[in-house]
């Protein structure tokens, strides 16, 4: 088995609402896997299915070759969008507390507070209440307690907000750590530059429909247009344009570069080969620039819901 | 996973180490003893007030009915006119002037007396007044017909009807004021607590959908288990904190009425004076023995039973309730419309409970009401010391059973979808569509 979880055309509706409608996705171990949508595609309902917060109508869910049972919470670790703490209870009796609902002895869980706290060191908040933490603070404290039982799955919904940069990255850092040993996470978050940087694979739920989902490069590959990028520089500007445009499909380009160049978008036919252009391109003038145009995570996500 | 002991024990502390709640737990016992030490202390200075009272009868019949007590002295303005009188007492500031107007028949007599006075005195005087004469004009008018005083003394009797029932059960008035008293006591101690603990449970529910918390915690108990352990937590904490006033309350009322000397058994309640009738009829010593008979015949062992059952039955039930309420709204302040269908049966219970259980504890009301689930722990409890065929108690309690099984149901489905839902407050639509969820 290589997939860690299994959903199977998973269906689920709330009165006369489809949340959900026939959801399929399968997260490979160790990899993070990008669960995206806009507000409201039904992310958060998959993800509380998977959690066993709610059940499915239709659909199944498997966990490492079993169906989800409720031993299997142990084996997640929850970070949900909408969290918080019990506001008037000291961060070491929360963290114990929390640690214990998920199957951890009090002495196991103490030993291994103490070396997150460490590691983050935030040791001296132990006996601190949570309403004295700041928010971000308060986050960290949530991201120990997800965490702590070394769950086989991850699942981080938003998982920086709330967060400064510094703290974000400590905890992006922390995330691609656990990966490395053995974790596999599900992300779900709207920011998708840290979905370009995180996700190995992705999956893309659009009005209670999964519309997209594949590793990140091999959707890229399916969503790059063979366009290139590319930056001349030439004495004879017009006549260099004109005769590439009476080739190639052209479309202005914006980058930043040292000198006023002519700076241009050359879309390919289909099996043009770049290096036929490169070399048209070369016989006509200096260049300076030139580039695959590679579709960013943002692209094909507002692509692909605005087709839907 | 069974969570349920881990949960129990943060609800307990939580709520047990609360700084409010440690604070109302010591303080209330003593808010309490102050209030009934002013109390009676109030009435006590009433009481003791003396007052002067003129007496102008001008028939010369009642002038000696009228003897002076500790608190009222009588004085006699006999020869004065009426005028005069009343500015006599007016200049003594005396409570006031019984003026009996010069009549030639005792039949007419009772429509000539008048109290005058500054303000309006009170009932009880006027009653008092009023018992003396017509005391009087009794005697009388009897003598007037040839009856002789030592007939009127003889002809005096004191009725008490001793009651037995067909089994020969004996019984007395003390007996049913005993029941009354211990059935009150057990209902009302019932409706308090579920006011109270009740409402610290939809609060606590609150507090973890405010907070948030409420997402990270199912994803690890289920949220029927989270429930339960609040409904037991809290009860505990509320066991804990009821303990703990009885014992103090008990103590301070030893205390403070050794160190003021207040005798607070003299705050009339009507109960109490439904004992001095009692008492009166009886006198004080066969009273004394009659109470501890009568505490004696109620029924101990099934009262005890009972109480646990119905107590911990309607508590669990209406617990239960309050929780889902906590679930489906966001505020404390959109609680008002949930409550009422909660309360409604609550209080007709209590009502119920007081006004049919004492005048007919078998009646056709009492009986019905001590079957509906929802007011049946409150008049049931109400209803034992009077001596309920067991039947009936077992049926009650099965049908409690059953709408607290149904009500935990119900409550754990809005509970599960409702601690999940923000924004908006739910309407009773929205929480029927929830169970099908």
């Amino acid at each position: 088995m290589n997939d860690l979880l299994v959903a199977n055309s998973v269906s689920k509706n709330f009165g006369k609402f489809k949340a959900l409608n026939q959801v399929s996705i399968a997260v490979p171990k160790g990899s993070i896997f990008g669960l995206l949508g806009p507000n409201g595609a039904g992310k958060t309902t998959l993800i509380r299915i998977i959690n066993q917060i709610t059940m499915p109508d239709q659909g199944t869910v498997h966990l490492d070759g079993h169906p989800l049972k409720p031993e299997h919470i142990r084996d997640i670790g929850y970070l949900p969008e909408e969290r918080g703490l019990y506001k008037s209870m000291k961060v070491g009796e929360q963290c114990l507390y929390l640690a214990q609902l998920k199957g951890l002895s009090k002495s196991e869980a103490k030993t291994r507070l103490k070396y997150w706290f460490d590691k983050l060191e935030i040791g001296d908040w132990w006996n601190k209440k949570i309403q004295e933490l700041s928010k971000g603070q308060a986050q960290k404290i949530q991201f120990i307690v997800t965490v702590l039982h070394q769950p086989k799955l991850l699942i981080f919904d938003e998982p920086f907000s709330g967060f400064d940069p510094i703290n974000a990255n400590l905890i992006k850092d922390e995330i691609l750590q656990l990966r490395d040993e053995g974790a596999t996470v599900i992300f779900s978050t709207h920011r998708m530059e840290s979905v370009e940087e995180l996700c190995d694979h992705i999956a893309l739920i659009h009005k209670s429909n999964k519309v997209l989902d594949g590793k990140l490069n091999d959707i890229k590959r399916q969503y790059k247009t063979n366009t290139f990028e590319v930056g001349l520089e030439s004495l004879n500007k017009d006549q260099v344009f004109s005769e590439i445009q009476d080739k190639f499909e052209v479309l202005p380009a914006t980058f930043k570069n040292l000198n006023d160049d002519i700076k241009l978008n050359i879309k390919l036919g289909e099996h043009a080969s770049p290096n036929d252009l490169l070399s048209f391109l070369t016989s006509k003038a200096e260049v300076h620039h030139f580039m695959e145009v590679i579709p960013s995570a943002s692209d094909i996500f507002i692509q692909t819901v605005k087709n839907n | 996973m069974n969570h349920l002991p881990l949960i129990i024990k943060r609800e307990y502390l939580t709520k047990v180490k609360n700084k409010s709640f440690i604070v109302m737990t010591f303080l209330s016992p003593l808010i309490m003893i102050a209030l009934v030490a002013v109390v009676a202390y109030l009435s006590q200075l009433n009481n003791d007030k003396e007052r002067t009272i003129s007496i102008l009868d001008e028939t010369g019949y009642l002038n000696d009915v009228f003897q002076n007590t500790e608190h009222t002295t009588y004085t006699n303005l006999s020869g004065l006119s009426l005028k005069d009188a009343i500015a006599l007492v007016k200049e003594k500031e005396d409570y006031g002037l019984l003026h009996i107007s010069n009549v030639d028949s005792l039949e007419l007599i009772s429509n000539n007396v008048k109290f005058f006075s500054e303000e309006s005195p009170s009932l009880s005087v006027i009653s008092g007044l009023e018992q003396r004469i017509e005391k009087r004009l009794r005697e009388m008018k009897l003598q007037k017909d040839g009856v002789s005083m030592t007939q009127i003394e003889a002809s005096k009797t004191n009725i008490d009807i001793a009651q037995e029932s067909f089994e020969g059960e004996k019984s007395s008035k003390i007996d049913n004021i005993v029941k009354l008293a211990f059935g009150g006591a057990a209902g009302y101690l019932l409706f308090m607590f579920i006011i109270i603990y009740g409402n610290m449970i939809m609060r606590s529910v609150i507090e973890e959908k405010t907070s948030r918390i409420i997402e990270v915690i199912i994803s690890s108990v289920k949220p029927i288990q989270l429930m339960m352990g609040k409904i037991i937590g809290t009860s505990l904490a509320g066991i804990t904190q009821f303990a703990i006033w009885v014992i103090l309350g008990g103590v301070l009322l030893v205390v403070v009425s050794s160190i003021f000397g207040i005798d607070l058994t003299q705050v009339q309640t009507p109960q109490q004076e439904m004992m001095n009738q009692a008492m009166q009829a009886d006198g004080a010593q066969a009273m004394a023995e009659n109470l501890i008979v009568a505490i004696g015949n109620l029924p101990m062992a099934n009262l005890i039973v009972a109480f646990m059952f119905f107590f911990i039955g309607g508590y669990l039930l209406y617990s239960s309730l309050y929780a889902a309420i906590g679930a489906a709204v966001d505020n404390e302040t959109d609680t008002q419309q949930f409550m009422l269908p909660i309360l409604m049966p609550l209080i007709l219970a209590v009502y119920v409970g007081v006004f049919t259980v004492i005048e007919d504890p078998h009646g056709t009301v009492s009986t019905v009401f001590s079957f509906i689930p929802l007011t049946s722990p409150v008049v049931m409890l109400m209803r034992i010391p009077f001596g309920v065929p067991l039947w009936q108690q077992g049926l009650s309690l099965l049908l409690l059973i059953g709408t607290f099984i149904f009500a935990v149901w119900f409550a754990a489905k809005i509970y599960r979808v409702g601690i999940l839902m923000y924004g908006k407050k739910p309407t009773y639509k929205e929480l029927f569509k929830w169970l099908k969820y």
